[in-house]
């Protein structure tokens, strides 16, 4: 048998049927559903008397719109058009007989963060959710990948997704991360590599000592971004750390059904020799905390450097860094820690994790955020906000002056009440830094947790490794 | 879904790399549970001041432009959210082809789903086509799915390639759904092997 890549024997596992030119039905394990993405879905399914061909596979929990203020239960905290969404959710898990985590369920979150957390998100599944940061979980060796509303309806009729193959890539970190540099420091650095559209067409294997010596938690933000890189997926092989992680959770195998769950997810690798149609290598110790300076994920430099000018770019990238700059009101030359913010975000499916939190934490503690900034954490899911508050982390962040707030998306994307204004300006552990994503002429800066701390600390961009 | 086959039309052009989803059309029209309505709020922030009012030098705003139905794009067009909103934000305008000489997964997948035909070409035709777009309303560029060509206003050729597949549903206008469930047969057949075969899925 000819040697294959961890993506193509999730790939040949889940083919339920193949056409002559390659077009394939692919089964899927694991639908995740939310509230924005998945009306207009349900909605077709009652239109053409379909249904749900397999609830028992099919996760809904609201996240994108729910306020994450402490008085949510109130309904007069969420507009009526967000109301509107999550009701409809509500609705459509209880009729179509749907896991469901509703707003008032400690279990509640993020949905990238839940599915995991409870076990649904397993090494060697299919995972799909109409949301791109689908791509977390292929931290755990399972192909996931965001899909469009048209799909989300197709999947919920068929549990299969029409599908071609894309092509294989492996990036491959060598070597050991230097201190004050993170999961999130890796997944820019390769994004600032390959740029937002060179992983357009491939699932990524990301392999190597310093993606072995990750946590789950570090492994899911590698994997969140990939989309970020413009891949279809992101893949790690599932190993010790995984198997860890998986047991015991809810919706985990247990006893016999675990064994042999394990004895299949340790097949889980690439074969030696297996063919790769694009390969990148990094060093982890070339990696510095990094920051976005643009309005694109690509656009990544070293904290200790400069904005860059925009004649040192080519082609249709120098006009967009001179939109760029502007948008983000910076001046050619600036040093990236002379730039000044107003508002801190800590949170996301890229970084609404314990460990994450925990990093913040050990830089903040003992200390306060810069007067008048405005500093936010808010959990992946309600579990991640109790077992902050179990470790005492949530503690540092009030103590530090953080608004210590309930789970959900929140000003990843700001579709609920948290925003930034026209010219504000905020360091944020999200994965977007597009145009407006957090508000209209809003300026965002992606970093990693610890570096966001140390941004709330000085109120302007900061080396973390300058208070470790 | 709408049929596409044939195309003659004015063509806008956007001559910006990564476009994402999130300009074509920001989250706060994401809120509704309709698929239809969004074209009036297509590159909303771009093509409007904050109170209301629009901005005159945005493509889509000048006369030449305002019935456009085919756009020409810079590089990696449709990268970032998965929101199907923005293929039917563009549809809802009118737009029912786009050119460029990449397109970020989701939507490429997303337009197919709407009667959208994304067409990818290489960087030189596309550029070719965008000073032909640049010519204004009277430069049409003309589609054809069936021969796979584009047609600019001086009668210059260009062909693409698409997925065979994909082709036949857009010229026909069939729904994907109804498609798999003819195949149901082999999708009880998988699940009935993966219970015994991944008994914990």
């Amino acid at each position: 048998m000819s040697p294959k890549t961890l993506y193509d024997k999730i790939w040949d596992a889940h083919v339920a049927h193949a056409a002559d030119d390659g077009t394939c039905l692919l089964y899927i394990d694991r639908h995740l559903v939310h509230e924005v993405t998945s009306p207009q879905a349900f909605e077709g399914l009652r239109m053409t008397g379909r249904t749900v061909r397999a609830p028992d596979k099919t996760i809904a929990v609201p996240d994108h719109n729910v306020p994450t203020t402490l008085d949510r239960a109130n309904a007069a905290t969420m507009t009526e058009d967000s109301r509107i969404q999550v009701d409809a959710l509500d609705t459509n898990a209880k009729e179509f007989g749907l896991h469901y985590y509703p707003v008032t369920d400690v279990r509640q979150g993020v949905v990238h963060i839940v599915g995991p957390e409870q076990g649904w998100t397993l090494p060697g599944m299919t995972v799909v959710c109409g949301d791109s940061h689908t791509a977390t979980h292929g931290a755990f060796g399972s192909l996931a990948h965001g899909i469009g509303t048209s799909e989300v309806e197709h999947v919920l009729a068929t549990q299969t997704l029409i599908q071609k193959k894309s092509k294989n890539m492996k990036v491959e970190i060598t070597g050991k991360l230097a201190p004050g540099v993170t999961a999130k420091d890796i997944t820019m650095a390769v994004i600032g590599k390959t740029g937002t559209a060179g992983g357009t067409g491939y699932v990524i294997e990301y392999c190597g000592e310093a993606i072995r010596s990750l946590s789950m938690e570090g492994r899911m933000t590698v994997c969140n971004m990939a989309i970020e890189g413009g891949a279809r997926a992101g893949l790690i092989a599932p190993d010790q750390t995984t198997f860890d992680y998986c047991m015991g959770r809810p919706h985990a195998p247990k006893g016999a059904a675990w064994e042999a769950a394990l004895t299949y997810w340790k097949t889980l690798f690439s074969d030696d020799d297996a063919h790769f149609d694009k390969v990148l290598t990094m060093r982890a110790e070339d990696i510095a905390p990094l920051v976005t300076w643009g309005t694109s994920p690509e656009d990544v430099l070293a904290i200790t450097d400069v904005v860059p000018d925009p004649a040192s770019f080519t082609g249709g990238k120098v006009g967009a860094a001179q939109r760029s700059i502007d948008y983000m009101g910076l001046t050619v030359g600036q040093k990236l820690t002379d730039i000044e913010i107003d508002t801190v975000f800590i949170g996301s499916c890229t970084n609404g994790r314990i460990e994450d939190f925990r990093a913040a934490a050990a830089i903040l503690k003992g200390k306060k955020i810069k007067d008048g900034l405005r500093a936010m954490v808010v959990p992946g899911s309600g579990l991640v906000r109790a077992q902050a508050e179990e470790e005492g982390i949530a503690q540092i962040f009030i103590d530090a002056g953080f608004e210590w707030r309930l789970a959900g998306c929140s000003m990843c994307l700001a579709m609920n009440p948290d925003q930034l204004a026209p010219g504000e300006r905020c360091a944020a552990t999200s994965n977007r830094n597009f145009e407006g994503r957090q508000g209209r002429g809003g300026r965002t800066h992606l970093v990693s947790p610890a570096m966001a701390a140390a941004a709330a600390i000085t109120g302007r961009l900061t080396d973390v490794r300058d208070l470790m | 879904m709408e049929k596409f086959d044939t195309l003659s039309g004015i063509a806008a052009p956007m001559d910006l790399v990564n476009i994402d989803t999130d300009m074509i059309i920001p989250k706060q029209f994401l809120k509704t549970i309709k698929r239809s309505g969004l074209g009036v709020n297509l590159f909303d922030e771009m093509r409007y001041n904050l109170d209301g009012s629009e901005i005159s030098d945005f493509v889509l705003n000048q006369p030449a432009y305002r019935d456009a139905s085919i756009l020409v794009a810079g590089d990696n067009f449709g990268c970032g959210s998965s929101r199907e909103h923005a293929p039917w934000a563009i549809a809802d305008f009118g737009i029912r082809c786009v050119i460029s000489t990449s397109f970020a997964d989701i939507f490429y997948s997303n337009c197919f789903k709407n009667g959208i035909l994304p067409i990818v070409l290489p960087e030189d035709q596309r550029d070719a086509l965008m000073k032909d777009s640049e010519k204004g309303a009277n430069a049409r560029i003309e589609i054809d799915l069936v021969a796979q060509t584009v047609t600019g206003s001086d009668g210059e050729i260009y062909h693409f390639e698409v997925d065979a597949f994909k082709k036949h549903c857009l010229l026909n206008g069939l729904d994907d759904i109804g498609l798999t469930m003819e195949k149901v047969g082999s999708i009880d057949a998988f699940e009935a092997a993966a219970l015994s075969s991944r008994p914990w899925v």
